[in-house]
């Protein structure tokens, strides 16, 4: 509040104005070269026509849209009719990245509990412990996932071998492979979100719950998991969002029956065959579903903030 | 039904290696206001979290009315704490957060809400019942914190230096109403301070610890008059400590030598022993007076001025000080530094120690 004042009053101020625009720049190019003009000009070519070679004619067009939403048969002269393909891989998506969001806040939230807990420099230990698979590209660590888990993989291998198993199990181009993909590549953004609310934690809460004849599992329904909640929600986002539009993992680990909206996107922009402003339009549509989220989310924030 | 509540025996904590407490054996009276008192990091804090079983003993045994609770989890045992810092949740209002434990109690929402009005009328926050607690002042943080462990009616309320986060007026008016709730509740409060001054005014009993032991128990009047050894005496109250030799100790009564050469007999604490010892005698109740009918004799060397009264210094010949507190008149005559004075004690107002 004191920041906001100082900040007011010294606007007033013409010379210390000109210089607050002149600080200001940098961000403000970053945020236009980085932000607003490339999301702009998906924004554009998703109403463009399409060249068949790839890239775009600069004339007006809703021809992407109408592909996402209807089909009007080969010829396009058909009545229309509402299309399901593209429906069905966002459906898939939002699934997909969900399972995998449920099961890094399943790991996560006991992994950062037990961080947190850990005192001074065994924590920074397990912190680091944690990133350092991070430190790897992504791509190689999803191709070495890949070789894991296929049916002749160390992880087959070792099943039969150890007896319990007869026949490898077949993991490889399942949703399943594909949930183990997203939830290994973000794992760590769920786990540090929620070490820091943790960290936060007031520990003579729980006391003061166990104190008024609390048992440990209402201490944790009722006192832990609403105060450490802004963790928790910033971790879901965190992994949930990235997972929706990934195509790693869903390419890699994946087969034709994974297919999500980031391989749908990427096919639109790689090679000849391409739909530009179909994939643009395909972009869009995602931006505007993570974004109505992040909104409820913000909403939700900011009347907790009121109360 | 004994009128014992908590009955402390033999209670011993180590951590690790370290002792913080050590044979602590200790019985609170049945509706008492009993204070345990003590300089930071003596152990008076662990005493009452093994009571309300944030911390398990290594051995002994602690009693709540008879039954041994030492092996009960906190949320089975019937006792309530206010904590240091209040630990109220940030995401209740106040009426929530007194209802918290009413409901973990198996009571009715009718029956809880009945209740929570009943303790925030007791604690006068009737008005802020809706508020969260991050939009209370301290002193109504603390009635809330209060109200919460009074709600389910507990057999002892603990209560962790609940006033130390107060300013010191508002400190000064929450002790009364401590005291008045306690006696309209007639809930047993085992109270820890480091502050001797609200022990003194609040408490029916006081347990003085140091070094994770059990140093005096008593009335506040006992304390400050018969402190037990040299510690209680020092630490309760401001106190003179004269080097004396003992030269006989019979029927509670000890014949000394004063600094002086003079003889002198007074009371004698239980297990004085002959030899050189310390005599404590509070500044209040030493005299100044000619020098020559006199105890002790030395020079003024400082005044200090309280407002109401003044602490004068005097130097013996050991180089020994001594602190008189006289009050602050037109009337009373304050030596000028460097004057020789005389000074005189009561044998009742002097007390041989236990070192």
């Amino acid at each position: 509040m004191a920041g906001a004042l100082t900040t007011s009053k010294a606007s007033n101020n013409s010379t210390y104005a000109g210089l607050g625009n002149l600080l200001m720049l940098p961000s403000w190019l970053v945020i236009g070269f980085f932000l607003v003009l490339p999301v702009g000009m998906m924004l554009i070519y998703s109403f463009l026509t399409k060249e068949f070679r790839g890239g775009i004619i600069w004339e007006f067009s809703l021809a992407a849209y109408d592909q996402f939403f209807f089909d009007r048969g080969l010829f396009g002269d058909d009545p229309a009719r509402i299309e399901w393909t593209y429906i069905k891989i966002f459906w898939r998506s939002i699934w997909q990245a969900g399972v995998a969001t449920f099961f890094c806040l399943l790991i996560g939230f006991p992994t950062a509990w037990f961080i947190a807990t850990r005192t001074g420099n065994s924590r920074s230990i397990w912190l680091f412990l944690i990133t350092i698979p991070y430190w790897v590209n992504l791509l190689i660590r999803t191709i070495s996932m890949k070789f894991l888990i296929r049916d002749t993989g160390p992880l087959n291998e070792f099943l039969i071998s150890t007896g319990i198993i007869s026949d490898p199990i077949h993991i490889i181009n399942t949703n399943f492979a594909v949930q183990l993909g997203l939830f290994y590549s973000y794992l760590p953004f769920m786990v540090l979100p929620i070490y820091a609310s943790v960290e936060r934690y007031n520990f003579a809460l729980s006391e003061a719950a166990a104190d008024l004849y609390a048992s440990r599992i209402t201490t944790l329904r009722q006192i832990i998991l609403p105060t450490v909640k802004p963790g928790i929600i910033a971790g879901c986002i965190l992994v949930f969002v990235p997972s929706l539009g990934a195509f790693l993992a869903p390419d890699l680990l994946g087969g034709a029956k994974t297919f999500m909206i980031g391989s749908l996107i990427e096919e639109q922009f790689k090679g000849n065959a391409g739909n530009w402003p179909f994939g643009a339009a395909v972009s869009m549509i995602l931006l505007s579903m993570v974004l109505i989220v992040l909104t409820y989310y913000a909403r939700q924030q900011s009347k907790s903030g009121e109360r | 039904m004994t009128d014992v509540a908590v009955d402390i025996s033999n209670v011993t904590k180590m951590y690790g290696s370290f002792t913080a407490l050590k044979d602590v054996s200790l019985a609170i009276q049945d509706n008492e206001f009993f204070t345990l008192l003590g300089p930071s990091g003596c152990g008076k804090t662990t005493l009452l979290r093994t009571i309300a079983g944030f911390e398990d003993i290594t051995k002994g045994a602690i009693r709540l009315y008879g039954d041994n609770i030492a092996d009960l989890p906190p949320n089975k045992r019937p006792v309530n704490t206010v904590f240091q810092q209040y630990a109220l949740f940030p995401h209740m209002n106040v009426t929530d957060n007194v209802k918290f434990g009413l409901l973990r109690l198996g009571q009715d929402e009718a029956t809880a809400s009945a209740r929570v009005g009943e303790v925030l009328e007791l604690v006068q926050l009737t008005q802020f019942a809706d508020r969260l607690p991050s939009q209370l002042s301290g002193g109504q943080q603390q009635r809330v914190a209060l109200a919460r462990a009074l709600a389910p009616n507990p057999k002892v309320l603990l209560l962790d230096e609940p006033l130390s986060a107060l300013d010191l007026k508002l400190r000064q008016a929450v002790r009364l109403e401590l005291q008045q709730i306690q006696h309209e509740t007639g809930i047993t409060f085992i109270f820890v301070t480091h502050d001797q001054e609200e022990a003194l005014t609040m408490s029916d009993r006081i347990a003085v610890i140091a070094d994770g032991r059990l140093q005096q128990v008593g009335s506040a009047r006992e304390i400050y008059e018969a402190p037990s050894n040299k510690f209680v005496a020092d630490f309760i109250g401001e106190t003179n400590l004269i080097d004396v030799t003992v030269t006989d100790i019979s029927n509670g009564n000890a014949t000394c030598t004063l600094p002086s050469g003079a003889t002198f007999t007074c009371p004698a604490a239980d297990g004085a022993q002959k030899g050189a010892g310390h005599l404590s005698v509070r500044p209040e109740r030493v005299a100044m007076t000619k020098p020559a009918k006199s105890l002790l004799q030395g020079k003024a060397s400082r005044q200090i001025y309280l407002g109401t009264d003044m602490h004068v210094e005097v130097t013996l010949d050991d180089q020994e000080v001594v602190t008189v507190r006289v009050q602050n008149s037109e009337t009373t005559h304050i030596p000028s530094i460097g004057e020789t004075v005389g000074l005189n004690f009561e044998a009742g107002a002097a007390r041989l120690l236990v070192d």
